[in-house]
């Protein structure tokens, strides 16, 4: 069901403040989400200033500014740092986004930083991505084939066949597009969510796949699938630039024809 | 992991794109349009109930509430007939993409507004 408002306990506080006095010239200001399971209560809005000659122009390098010089107990999942791990994927001035491909220059007022939205929260920015994973293994995400192994070499697929899969295969599963889901928000315990079924069609269209017709059939009931009312923000949120409404359209499509 | 004590991430700070705010319109049109029928069997039922039945109900609808109501309704059916035109392109696959989905708001947008002050203007010149 659709829901307008935070539980009690979720509710955001005003937390603290951590000026900057020295002569810095190009200041800024970030706003982040904070809550600690040691020490419990309501979860409060941190507010830090930092110089901008001190640190790099990411989100990501301002959060690890932050970490090493001003508040070591600030906690959030980075790895790569150039937007192919997908760990730091969190909700930024508004929108989901990967924090190390993030400028900050692109946002004028203060850099406000929440965890991925409507997730249980781990701790600060880390929220819990259990039911997401779980999700991506119910679709079995890898290839199903009755067909023997190729005595030599990889199991090929032409040149046509494997471009049906650009697009699909760059998906680093960051979980931006499907915690942007209003639908997936107020439905995951059902609806699958965009990343997941964009990795649904990414093995229904894959020409070595044998198992299509299961593959579509799994999405047939009401909520799995068609929950997607092509609000897109999960395309306007890929930090990838991928398509997952285009995706899910086409698994519409498939449905469709196998009815008719 | 998941006890009562850990909070819910926030969602409402969720910035609106022109994708998600038509989208929630479609919906809302959905349900006012569904009133609206409820509104125009009434009518209906008024006229079939007399003379004098439907012209207190004329005298509600002629009032600033009942243009009011009648403009709302209209509104709602161009808005949700041409947001349901887009949305049957995006059946056939066609239009996903980020550029064409805004231009294709924008066209619904205008194409609801145009029509609708065409049947306002064309109802009060009669």
């Amino acid at each position: 069901m659709a829901q307008f408002t935070l539980p009690k306990n979720s509710k955001v506080k005003q937390g603290n403040s951590f000026p900057l006095n020295n002569g810095a010239t190009r200041k800024k200001t970030l706003q982040v989400y904070r809550w600690d399971p040691d020490t419990g209560g309501n979860p409060r809005m941190d507010s830090y200033e930092i110089d901008l000659d001190k640190c790099g122009p990411m989100v990501l390098d301002a959060l690890i500014h932050i970490k090493n010089d001003i508040d070591s107990t600030l906690t959030f999942r980075r790895s790569c740092r150039e937007g192919i791990c997908g760990s730091c994927a969190m909700n930024i001035d508004g929108v989901n986004t990967l924090a190390c491909t993030k400028a900050m220059g692109e946002i004028k007022k203060n850099v406000r930083i929440y965890p991925l939205p409507h997730k249980p929260v781990v701790k600060d920015l880390v929220p819990d991505m259990k039911q997401f994973y779980a999700q991506y293994a119910a679709i079995k995400p890898w290839m199903q084939t009755g067909a023997p192994a190729p005595k030599q070499g990889e199991r090929l697929q032409t040149k046509e066949n494997r471009e049906k899969l650009d697009g699909l295969y760059e998906c680093i599963l960051c979980a931006c597009c499907s915690t942007s889901c209003p639908s997936y928000w107020w439905n995951s315990d059902r609806y699958l969510g965009p990343a997941t079924l964009l990795q649904a069609y990414r093995w229904i269209i894959d020409s070595r796949d044998g198992n299509t017709d299961e593959r579509l059939a799994e999405l047939e009931d009401p909520f799995s699938m068609y929950r997607c009312h092509t609000i897109m923000n999960c395309t306007n949120a890929c930090p990838k630039g991928l398509n997952p409404a285009k995706a899910i359209a086409e698994i519409k499509k498939l449905l469709a024809a196998k009815m008719l | 992991m998941t006890d009562s004590r850990t909070p819910l991430s926030p969602f409402l700070q969720y910035r609106p794109q022109l994708t998600s705010v038509l989208s929630i319109t479609h919906r809302i049109t959905g349900v006012l349009l569904c009133a609206g029928a409820v509104l125009l069997s009434l009518w209906l039922v008024a006229i079939a109930a007399g003379a004098e039945t439907y012209a207190a109900i004329s005298g509600h609808i002629a009032a600033w509430y009942g243009r009011f109501v009648i403009f709302g309704f209209v509104f709602s059916l161009y808005y949700h007939l041409c947001n349901g035109i887009r949305h049957l392109f995006w059946d056939m696959g066609l239009g996903l993409e980020i550029t064409t989905a805004y231009r294709s708001g924008y066209v619904v947008l205008v194409a609801t507004l145009l029509l609708t002050i065409v049947t306002f203007w064309a109802g009060s010149a009669s």
